[in-house]
C-alpha cells in the first residue's frame, strides 16, 4: 500500500463531492492509501499570489510542513492546488533566501518548511505507483467505444520549469491513462489552451468565450465527453454550458467527467455510488455507451 | 487600454528607476531581456478575446517606466495565470511572474479588484477560499465520505500576522 497525505483544497469539498467520492474509491481500489491530515488550509492559488507572493508562499509552505511532520508526500486532486504547492515546494528548495524568509514567518506558528517531501498530482501517482500495466489488469469494464477529449488544464503543465509534470507542448500522460482504460483519446483544436476559469467573477464574458471555444472544438472533433483533472476546469466547462445556452443560444450537452470518474467506471464501481447527479450536464450518454 | 486610447507618453509620467526596482523582485529579474517579439500576446488566450489585455504591451510599459499607467489599470488583472507566455518566451522572461509582481505592487497601492479581495479575505479568515455549506457537509456523510479534517484558521492567522496584506486592507475594515 502506498500512502499519501491527501490535499483536498477548497473547491472539491465545497462544491464537488462527486469528484472526491470517485477519487477515494478508485485510488483505494488501486492500492493508494489517502491520509487526511488535520489543519490543511487553502493552497494559496494565483489570485492570492497576485496580492502578495510572500503570503502565498508561506501559506503553501505551511501546508507542506504538515505533510513533512507526518512524513508523507502530498497528493492533490485539484490541478490548482498542485500548481500552488509544487511551485512553492520547488521554489523554496532552490531559493535559500526565500526559504529563510518564509521560515521566519512560519516560526510564528512553530512550523518549519524543510523541503524533503514531494507534491504530486494524482495522475503522476497513478503512473509512478500503479503503472499502466497494473491499471490495465484492474479494468473490468472497458470504455471501448468512448471518444474522450482530454483536458490537462494549465496548472498541471505550466510553468513547466517548476512543475515538471509532462512535456508542456506535447503531453501524453493523461492520454495514456485514458487509453489504459480502453477508451480512445482524441485530438481537438486548442486542447492545451486555458479554460478561462480564473477569470470567472472578474471578466465573465471573456471567461465564457474561452470556455465556449474549448467545448465547441471538442464537440467538433466528435468527443463523447471531455475529461478534466481540476475542479475549476470542471465547473467552468460543465456549468459553463448552461451559460453558453443563455448567452449564445448554443446547446452542446457535452458531458464533462473527471478522470477519476472514468477510472471508477472502468474499475467496475457502480455508477449509483458516484453521485453523478452533481453534474449539470447529464452523463447518461456516456453511461449507455460503456455498459 | 485599447490601441486607440493610447496616449502620448509624457516624460513626467516616466519613472526611469521602475525597471530596475522591479527587476530586483522575485519573478521579474529577466524583464530587460524582452525584445518585443510578441510570442506572449499571440499565444495568450485572453488577448484573443479581450480588447485591452496585451502582455507584450504591459512588459514594454514596465521597461519604459510607465509605473502609474500600469499599476492603476484594471487591465493588469485580466491575466488568467495560465503561464503560456512564461513557457513560450524565447528570451526566458517569466511574463506571468512579471505581471504577478506588478499586481503585488498595485495591491500595495490598494488596487485590488473586489473578487480577489473577497477570496483573499475569506482565505485569511477561515483558511479556505469558500465557506463549505452545511448542506454539503451533510451530503458528504450520505455519500460515505469521511468527515472533513479540522481546519486551523487560528494558526494561519497567527502565521500571517504583520505581513504586507494586513496593511492593504487596513482602510477597508480589516481582512
Amino acid at each position: 500500500m502506498t500512502r499519501y497525505a491527501l490535499f483536498l483544497g477548497c473547491t472539491i469539498p465545497a462544491r464537488q463531492p462527486h469528484y472526491e467520492v470517485s477519487a477515494r474509491k478508485s485510488l483505494a481500489k488501486l492500492g493508494i492509501d489517502l491520509v487526511d491530515l488535520e489543519g490543511m488550509t487553502c493552497c494559496a492559488p494565483p489570485p492570492l499570489q497576485s496580492i502578495d507572493l510572500e503570503t502565498s508562499l508561506s501559506m503553501a509552505a505551511y501546508n507542506i510542513s504538515l505533510a513533512e511532520e507526518a512524513d508523507l508526500d502530498i497528493v492533490t486532486l485539484c490541478t490548482g492546488c498542485f500548481e500552488s504547492l509544487a511551485i512553492a515546494n520547488n521554489l523554496l528548495r532552490e531559493n535559500a533566501k526565500l526559504k529563510e524568509r518564509v521560515n521566519k514567518i512560519l516560526s510564528n506558528a512553530g512550523k518549519e518548511f524543510r523541503g524533503n517531501k514531494e507534491v504530486r498530482h494524482y495522475l503522476q501517482v497513478l503512473m509512478k505507483d500503479v503503472g499502466i500495466d497494473h491499471l490495465k489488469k484492474n479494468v473490468t469494464r472497458k470504455l471501448g467505444n468512448l471518444k474522450v477529449a482530454t483536458f490537462y488544464g494549465c496548472h498541471s503543465l505550466r510553468p513547466s520549469a517548476l512543475l515538471k509534470f509532462d512535456d508542456p507542448e506535447r503531453p501524453k500522460l493523461f492520454d495514456n491513462l485514458v487509453e489504459a482504460l480502453g477508451a480512445k483519446s482524441i485530438w481537438y483544436r486548442n486542447k492545451l489552451k486555458c479554460c478561462g476559469g480564473l477569470l470567472r467573477g472578474y471578466a465573465d464574458d471573456i471567461a465564457l468565450a474561452i470556455a465556449r471555444d474549448k467545448i465547441a472544438m471538442a464537440t467538433k472533433a466528435g468527443a463523447d465527453c471531455l475529461s478534466t483533472l481540476c475542479p475549476f476546469c470542471f465547473l467552468t466547462l460543465d456549468l459553463g454550458q448552461f451559460l453558453m445556452k443563455s448567452t449564445y443560444h448554443e446547446e452542446y450537452n457535452l458531458p464533462i467527467l473527471h478522470y477519476t470518474e472514468l477510472l471508477s467506471l472502468s474499475l467496475g464501481i457502480d455508477p449509483k455510488e458516484l453521485a453523478l447527479d452533481f453534474h449539470k450536464i447529464r452523463v447518461d450518454k456516456v453511461l449507455s455507451k460503456i455498459s | 487600454m485599447t490601441q486607440a486610447e493610447c496616449k502620448v507618453v509624457k516624460a513626467s509620467e516616466i519613472n526611469p528607476r521602475f525597471k530596475y526596482e522591479i527587476s530586483k523582485m522575485h519573478g521579474a529579474e529577466k524583464l530587460m531581456r524582452c525584445f518585443q517579439c510578441g510570442t506572449c500576446t499571440s499565444d495568450c488566450p485572453i488577448a484573443r478575446y479581450s480588447e485591452s489585455y496585451r502582455p507584450r504591451q504591459i512588459i514594454r510599459m514596465a521597461q519604459l517606466g510607465l509605473e502609474d499607467r500600469i499599476l492603476d489599470s484594471d487591465t493588469l488583472w485580466l491575466c488568467a495565470s495560465c503561464f503560456t507566455c512564461t513557457d513560450r518566451c524565447p528570451q526566458d522572461v517569466e511574463v506571468a511572474s512579471v505581471i504577478r509582481v506588478l499586481r503585488n505592487l498595485a495591491a500595495e497601492r490598494g488596487h485590488i479588484p473586489q473578487v480577489f479581495r473577497e477570496q483573499f479575505s475569506s482565505i485569511l479568515e477561515s483558511g479556505y477560499a469558500y465557506k463549505i455549506p452545511e448542506l454539503r457537509v451533510k451530503r458528504r456523510e450520505l455519500l460515505g465520505l469521511p468527515p472533513l479534517p479540522k481546519g486551523n484558521s487560528e494558526s494561519i492567522r497567527k502565521t500571517l500576522r504583520g505581513l504586507k496584506p494586513e496593511k492593504f486592507f487596513e482602510n477597508n475594515g480589516g481582512y
